[in-house]
């Protein structure tokens, strides 16, 4: 059972999620370690992006859906009855797929979360938003033009921001559904050099198909396989030593 | 040089297929575009048409008259006038009462339906508020002088309930449905992305619902209200039923008034054709296209303003 000390920031025990009467995920445990960044990999439809979800409670959204176990933040449980959805989404932030800036302002863009939280103060917001840019290392490429539109930027400078507006709201986790999938090298590499500074402020769970991207940015690595959790440990035993044939099999490129 | 096939039958059978699409492309562009010549010609054809039937009455009356005088009696045995000014006003006062009311009820139950409504509601609903919008103008305003004018006379002691809010009422529950739906459809394309980035910054649903996806459907918004307003200034049968037809300056929305449509639709029959009274109703009509047009410019002229800000498409 679980021994919170503390450099535990999140666990999950027997966590199983339905969709309707499909179960997508089965009996997940596992410990999140505090100021790391820990991957999850394994072939398409094995669940990663529900099982991240599931930290957030993004999947609430999605009719028919339904939780068994618990997933404690905190020592909290967020699927508790007395959990304000609100305030977990506030902590545990999210960084989608496929970036997904407001049809807004770089500025606003970035504003948003303070905004909605209650923040009224123009100073303290516009110095959060300075301070989220230069976190999400783009401040140096937007500072002359914060007030144009967040959708003229490239695909990169576009996911680098959708990062700094969920970094403004001060998260402690930060949810990243395949945040580099879309971009080229170049950016790819950039979102990278991020994860790696953010990991000292943040505690990072990013869902990645690249073995090299996870291999690369996490310390901890998760193989999921059909729902289930295979096999969870240290990257560097996941890539050199794994316990579980399956997970051998898969990062060596044998099926999936 | 010998062996070389210029001739190559695959090679013009390529350039043929080339040709073929290239013609196609150009048939289809041309036929676009002469659609929209069309169009742009059947304006100018009205907007002519109206000028030059209005024309011999504008050269005979003054034009500050027309704009400026509030009298409008063109069969007066002792002085004819040709005053517009109150019809202008009982137009748009009718026209923007039926807006206040109508573009919130409108937005609101719109957003509803696209946004928090079960889908099988929303699957009832929409098609019945469509079918509303199909109701004939002349039951609309069969419904004002039966129902709602007693009503009103009663609430505000208001003679016989005929008047500026009468009409604007029913030109509300005329526009609403159009800007119900055409709202509708607009928030309902919000991509659900844009919805996910909020929630997932904790914002709640309302706050999702006013800081991202309506101003995201603004553009199909502002479209929606448009035209209900063009539907609100051109309606003529409703308000002519409702409005109780007094020519002369309204001083409040209890007064009767008389729209510019209504004017037309009373007068046309009863003028000499050629006279001066005839001409000056196409002047009426003139100014109302005038009016349409400066709304659908103005409209115009926000939307890309909002476009620009909120950048991309
Ligand atoms: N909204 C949904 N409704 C029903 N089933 C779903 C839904 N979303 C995902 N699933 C199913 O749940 C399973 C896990 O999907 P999920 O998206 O979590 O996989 P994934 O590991 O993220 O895959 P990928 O690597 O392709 O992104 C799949 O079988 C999928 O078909
Ligand atoms: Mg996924």
């Amino acid at each position: 059972m679980p021994n919170p000390t503390n450099h535990i920031e999140l666990v999950t025990r027997d966590f199983s999620f339905y969709y309707g009467d499909f179960r997508a995920l089965t009996s997940i445990s596992m410990d999140v370690e505090r100021n790391r960044v820990t991957a999850f990999i394994g072939p398409s439809g094995c669940g990663k992006s529900t099982f991240l979800r599931s930290l957030n409670r993004m999947n609430d959204i999605i009719p028919g859906t339904r939780v068994e176990g618990k997933v404690l933040l905190g020592g909290v449980d967020i699927y508790g009855k007395d959990v304000d959805v609100v305030d977990l989404r506030r902590k545990v932030g999210m960084v989608f797929q496929k970036s997904n800036p407001f049809p807004k302002s770089i500025f606003d863009n970035v504003a948003y979360g303070l905004r909605i939280h209650g923040e009224r103060n123009p100073s303290a917001v516009a110095q959060r938003v300075e301070e989220s840019l230069r976190a999400a290392a783009l401040w140096n490429e937007v500072k002359d033009r914060l007030d144009k539109s967040a959708l003229d930027l490239s695909g990169g400078q576009q996911q680098r921001l959708c990062i700094a507006r969920a970094l403004a709201v001060k998260p402690e986790i930060v949810l990243m559904d395949e945040p580099a999938s879309a971009l080229d090298p170049l950016a790819t590499q950039k979102i990278e050099e991020l994860i790696f500074e953010l990991k000292k402020e943040y505690t990072i769970i990013i869902v990645t198909h690249n073995m090299q991207q996870a291999a690369r940015v996490s310390d901890a690595t998760a193989f999921f396989y059909l729902g289930e959790l295979v096999e969870f440990d240290e990257t560097k035993k996941i890539f050199t030593n794994p316990k579980e044939k399956k997970t051998e099999d898969y990062i060596t490129g044998r099926f999936g | 040089m010998e062996g070389v096939n210029v001739d190559n039958p695959q090679s013009a059978g390529i350039g043929r297929v080339r040709a073929w699409r290239r013609f196609r492309e150009k048939a289809i562009e041309t036929f676009f575009l002469a659609n929209g010549l069309f169009a742009v010609l059947v304006l100018l054809a009205i907007f002519s048409m109206l000028f030059t039937e209005g024309w011999p009455a504008l050269k005979r009356v003054p034009f500050g008259e027309w704009v400026m005088s509030t009298e409008w009696d063109p069969t007066s045995p002792v002085r004819e006038s040709y005053g517009i000014l109150a019809l202008i006003v009982s137009t748009l006062m009718v026209s923007i009462g039926a807006l206040i009311l109508a573009v919130p009820l409108g937005i609101a139950c719109a957003a509803y339906i696209a946004d928090v409504a079960p889908a099988r509601v929303r699957e009832i609903v929409k098609p019945v508020i469509e079918i509303l919008a199909g109701i004939p103008s002349v039951v609309v305003g069969f419904f004002g002088l039966v129902v709602l004018g007693p009503l009103l006379a009663k609430a505000f002691h208001a003679g016989n309930g005929l008047n500026g809010v009468n009409g604007s009422i029913l030109l509300a529950v005329m526009a609403l449905p159009t800007i119900m739906s055409v709202s509708e459809d607009a928030i309902v394309s919000v991509p659900q992305e844009l919805k996910n980035a909020s929630l997932a910054l904790g914002a709640t649903r309302w706050q999702t619902l006013m800081r991202v996806t309506l101003p995201a459907a603004l553009s199909g918004i502002v479209a929606s209200v448009m035209l209900g307003m063009g539907r609100a200034i051109g309606e003529t049968m409703t308000v002519l039923m409702a409005c109780g037809n007094a020519p002369a300056m309204p001083h409040s929305f209890l007064d009767p008034v008389r729209t510019m449509t209504a004017t037309i639709a009373i007068e046309l029959g009863e003028t000499v054709q050629g006279s001066t009274h005839f001409h000056s109703l196409f002047v009426i009509a003139f100014f109302l296209f005038l009016m349409t047009f400066a709304v659908n410019l103005v409209s115009d002229i926000i939307l890309q303003r909002v476009r620009k800000r909120m950048g991309g498409a």
